[in-house]
């Protein structure tokens, strides 16, 4: 009998402490798959941020190191300098990329760090029970934002990829959402090329991941997704931001 | 500079440097401050040459945190800064102590509190030697007074973070990093040294590797904690420090780094003027050679504390000595630098008092 879906070999077998409908599920699934089928699972240290992914090395099965709250491209750069031919990755929610991490990353990418990133966008923040994250939209509701983000008092929301985007020492930049499965196909395309990217030495990768948080969002996991489709699509544009073979379908 | 030379004049800050090159450092993360910034731009010139690494970080947040990742991947690596960038690597030295991540931390102290001058300074005492970070965290705590001797411990820092798996901090100050001096190296040819078996090396074989300190269990945490406390008690075989014509003393002068080399000269004048006074000197102040100021506490008639701060390692010559004999404290602050004058009136007041009880 032939097998057609298998667990990745860069995925323990520890269940994940995930909420129902999360979609941080997924993207590991996706990352994984990619680690695979490049053949880099034994060469790859990731970085576990702050945040509901945590526990990230629980699921992944490489080398981990685990870094304090937005510091993880930090961590990941120190480790690249003195293992330059490994593959390091960082993952990592809005709170903590977004906000606290915001020089971090930038810096990161303007180096050039040859470090992939896999960013996790889902308007809020999910570990700490639902507060606003820099990436929450106008009139959206969280704890700290009970009246709907009002932009005049807290800001506008954060457009990384679109930020990161501006700065040379990106090779690879795209934004993708895990909303349905073509969306799923392409999510996994970006990151493959993420990872290739950091392969040839070209520079610094991060894929934006739109993410749903069913929980803190106060909906359904079906509903979250169609959340996700109806505000944050418009909102976050898709796409390709910087690729080094100039633009491609995903 | 010749890296072969037998004794050479050199800065501190780059005594210190090149002591770490010749200790084996692969990576070196740090970001400019004054009095300090030599470090860096020694090492922005010799590191790469000579086999490691040297970048320029964006902040000291995130120098002591490429810190954690280059320490973790299983590299020999260093910081170096100045008061307030520490302030701002007391995260990443936390999460170092959690993680037990081996480092070396070089901290040439300036006045403060705030951004305060670019003059030396003893203030950052409590800083160094009480908590190394949020939580129970401890570092070793090595505080030079000569160039020399802050290449010497330069090296031993290195030895010993890989010994108990924990950051160290070289504790010195801006006349100390600023002053040139001969020094004489230990080691021209940097020691071998494998990552070791726990390092995130993403090697491949066996079992994955995780570098980690959160431990949401309380029981778990507390394991993990008592420990470290145990690796703290077992640190205090480390103590080191300096008795200087403590034989016959009947006045003891405590001072450490920078105010030691005056506060020697004062004992000096004022064993010139017939006063039977030591200087006790310590060389770690984290763990504090507690052991030998009990022992003296039994034998003078008091001490006198002489520090570059509003008094901070008094408080741990006043617990060594537990209340067995007068503590007194001398402090110059905010960068102010105490003259052997000003020490010999010191002493010769408190010779004067204690000798009329």
């Amino acid at each position: 009998m032939k097998a057609v879906f298998t667990r990745p070999q860069s995925l323990t077998e520890t269940p994940m402490h995930y909420c129902p409908g999360c979609t941080h599920g997924v993207a590991h699934r996706l990352v994984a798959e990619v680690l695979d089928e490049l053949g880099i699972r034994g060469r790859t240290i990731g970085v576990a941020s702050v945040g509901c992914s945590v526990f990230a090395y629980n699921y992944f099965n490489v080398d981990f190191q685990q870094a304090a709250h937005g510091r993880a491209p930090a961590v990941a750069t120190g480790i690249k300098r003195v293992l330059p031919d490994r593959v390091v990755f960082t993952y990592q929610g809005d709170g903590d990329l977004a906000a606290i991490g915001t020089a971090e990353i930038v810096h990161a990418a303007n180096r050039g760090e040859q470090i992939t990133v896999i960013f996790i966008n889902n308007a809020v923040y999910g570990m700490t029970g639902g507060q606003m994250a820099p990436t929450t939209l106008p009139g959206m509701r969280t704890t700290t934002t009970p009246f709907g983000r009002d932009v005049r008092v807290a800001g506008h929301p954060l457009h990384v990829a679109e930020m990161l985007a501006t700065l040379k020492g990106v090779a690879y930049l795209a934004r993708v959402a895990l909303c349905g499965v073509a969306h799923i196909t392409r999510a996994k395309r970006a990151i493959r090329k993420a990872f290739q990217a950091q392969l040839d030495g070209k520079g610094f990768s991060l894929v934006e991941v739109l993410s749903t948080c069913p929980v803190t969002w106060g909906l359904s996991p079906i509903e979250a997704v169609r959340w996700l489709e109806a505000n944050m699509l418009p909102a976050y544009p898709l796409g390709e931001f910087v690729t080094s073979e100039g633009k491609e379908r995903l | 500079m010749e890296t072969t030379a037998e004794r050479v004049l050199m800065k501190g800050n780059e005594a210190i440097a090149e002591a770490a090159i010749r200790a084996g450092v692969r990576a070196y993360f740090g970001y400019p401050i004054t009095p300090q910034s030599e470090i860096a731009e020694y090492m922005a010139r010799e590191l790469p040459r000579r086999g490691g690494v040297f970048l320029q970080a964006e902040s000291e947040v995130a120098a002591i945190n490429m810190v954690y990742g280059a320490a973790g991947a299983g590299a020999r690596v260093m910081t170096s800064t100045s008061s307030p960038g520490i302030s701002l690597m007391q995260e990443g030295l936390s999460y170092l102590v959690g993680s037990e991540l081996p480092c070396v931390i070089i901290n040439v102290m300036r006045g403060g509190p705030g951004l305060g001058n670019i003059a030396p300074s003893q203030a950052d005492y409590f800083q160094a030697t009480k908590s190394a970070g949020h939580g129970d965290g401890r570092n070793l705590v090595l505080a030079p007074a000569t160039i020399q001797e802050a290449a010497d411990l330069t090296a031993l820092a290195f030895e010993l973070a890989d010994r108990y798996r924990n950051p160290v901090m070289v504790l010195t100050d801006g006349i100390t990093g600023q002053m040139m001096e001969p020094v004489t190296f230990r080691a021209d040819t940097p020691p071998a040294r494998e990552p070791p078996p726990w390092a995130t090396t993403g090697a491949g074989e066996g079992p994955v590797r995780l570098i980690n300190s959160i431990y949401l269990e309380p029981e778990a945490l507390e394991h993990h904690n008592r420990r470290l406390v145990e690796k703290y008690r077992r640190m205090q075989s480390e103590v080191r420090y300096e008795a200087y014509r403590m034989e016959d003393a009947t006045v003891a002068v405590a001072a450490y780094g920078l105010v030691a080399r005056i506060a020697r000269t004062a004992v000096d004048r004022a064993r010139a003027r017939g006063l039977r006074v030591g200087l006790l000197r310590p060389i770690t102040v984290y763990p504090f050679p507690s052991a030998a100021f009990a022992e003296a506490a039994g034998r003078v008639a008091a001490i006198l504390t002489v520090e570059m701060s509003a008094g901070q390692m008094v408080e741990d010559v006043r617990l060594a000595v537990a209340g067995r004999t007068p503590v007194r404290f001398y402090g110059r602050l905010g960068g102010a630098i105490p003259t052997p004058p000003e020490l010999v009136a010191q002493i010769e007041a408190l010779a004067a008092e204690v000798s009329a009880r």
